[in-house]
């Protein structure tokens, strides 16, 4: 299966192919960088990721318990599915709470300060790909 | 989707039960909080509340201008009058034609029949009345008014409970029905019953109103927060009470 997304709103998303459950390209055309991903993963206003999951950030208190531990992520999944997992996780799981965090259609009622932005660029995506890749136990 | 709307028949009972947490597993936000937060709410004399409702009593006899008559002037002793009042709220307006809560009950009472301007949204005046009277009501069930005008009003708040909304995208529900008792970060999720309002807030410092809190979450979620007042406003807060029928009033609550 392979769709093309784009969008006609005025910030447009950059075009990604999902090939079965994984987008397998970088969305920028090159690889992104570890820790800067996880300075985002890590960052409560920023990727939100620990306000559901807990990970091996021993220096964060407060993790949410509501998603399963990032712990291991990067043995378990390929690059390219944890790529389609963070841009549109809900295409994956139609009824899961993750949030899509590179999508800007089918909202409703987005506050003035986030419309027609995606929660991440794609450049971040990248970055938060990187250093999952590297959570291996 | 079954849970779009609720059957009109348990609705029409005004002691419709939440159709998604079963009667049995309803808990109010005061069961998810620390010791040390419950015997704050507990205890008047360590409720932060307890001063607004203390403004707000003073209020109540009092006339708001020289010529104006008081709140009790019209009800009498609220502690007789008002009993049972904040625990059915919101209510038809028959003059409004439209459902209104607590505070916007007190407001009409002030344009009508004692010809001052509305209280701001959030005022610390309005919070006191709103406290006072709710006051009245602790312990008792909270009983929604068995009015069939107040039906798609309240439909309309159920459907938007289901409605998911903001760029993180999420309903209502899906935090308060489905993920209720997780922690999201340090907090746990609360079942989203209004026992308590108006509250204390700890992250507030002060006193909030429930259109307060809707806000909040709607925030938190980067939905544009209905403005204070809105309709749709009113329509959660008549879900909200139609879903926690039967629960205990608890005004002035203090949450974290
Ligand atoms: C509001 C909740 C929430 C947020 C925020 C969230 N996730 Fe998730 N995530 C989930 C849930 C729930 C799952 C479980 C799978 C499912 O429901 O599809 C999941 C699954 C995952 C998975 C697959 C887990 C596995 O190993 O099986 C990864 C990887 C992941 N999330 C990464 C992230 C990252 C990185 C972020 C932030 C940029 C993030 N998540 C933000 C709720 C969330
Ligand atoms: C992403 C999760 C989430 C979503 C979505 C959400 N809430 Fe909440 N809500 C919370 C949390 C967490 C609290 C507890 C207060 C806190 O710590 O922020 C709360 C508190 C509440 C309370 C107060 C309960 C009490 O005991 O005082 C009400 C009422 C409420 N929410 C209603 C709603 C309504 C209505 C919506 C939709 C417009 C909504 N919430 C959307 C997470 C959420």
């Amino acid at each position: 299966m392979a769709a093309l997304l784009s969008s006609a709103t005025a910030q447009p998303l950059v075009k990604y192919v999902v090939t079965g459950d994984a987008i397998p390209d970088s969305l920028t055309g090159s690889p992104g960088d570890a820790a800067r991903g996880r300075a985002i993963v890590t960052n409560r206003q920023k990727g939100l990721c620990l306000l559901c999951h807990t990970g091996p950030f021993a220096e964060e208190r407060f993790q949410g318990d509501l998603a399963p531990s990032l712990a291991g992520a990067g043995s378990r999944w390929t690059e390219g599915q944890l790529r389609l997992r963070i841009v549109d996780s809900r295409r994956v799981t139609p009824s899961t709470i993750m949030p899509s965090y590179y999508r800007i259609d089918g909202l409703t009622r987005v506050g003035a300060a986030w419309r027609d932005r995606p929660v991440l660029s794609a450049a971040e995506i990248e970055d938060v790909v990187a250093f999952l890749k590297t959570l291996r136990e | 989707m079954i849970r779009l709307v609720l059957p009109a028949a348990l609705l029409a009972t005004g002691f419709a039960l939440a159709a998604d947490i079963p009667a049995n597993e309803r808990r109010s936000g005061f069961d998810f909080m620390s010791s040390s937060t419950q015997q704050m709410q507990r205890d008047d004399t360590l409720n932060p509340a307890m001063l607004w409702v203390a403004e707000g009593e003073a209020q109540w006899s009092e006339a708001p201008a020289a010529a104006a008559k008081s709140c009790a002037s019209c009800h009498g002793d609220a502690v007789g009058s008002m009993r049972g009042v904040a625990a059915r709220y919101p209510a038809f307006d028959e003059r409004r034609q439209k459902p209104v809560d607590l505070q916007q009950r007190i407001n009409l009472c002030r344009e009508t029949h004692q010809q001052q301007p509305a209280l701001a949204a959030e005022s610390r005046p309005l919070l006191g009345l709103a406290a006072y009277i709710g006051l009245q009501s602790r312990g008792l069930p909270v009983s929604p008014p068995q009015d069939a005008r107040l039906q798609p009003a309240r439909s309309r708040g159920a459907a938007l409970f289901n409605t998911a909304m903001g760029q993180l995208n999420f309903s209502c529900a899906q935090c308060h029905n489905d993920n209720w008792g997780h922690r999201l970060a340090g907090s746990p999720i609360p079942q989203a019953h209004p026992t308590g309002y108006p509250i204390y807030r700890l992250e507030w410092q002060g006193m909030g109103s429930l259109q307060r809190r809707l806000r909040n979450c709607m925030t938190g979620v980067r939905a544009e927060p209905l403005p204070y007042g809105a309709d749709e406003l009113v329509e959660l807060e008549l879900y909200l009470n139609s879903r926690a029928a039967g629960m205990t009033v608890e005004t002035p609550a203090v949450r974290p």
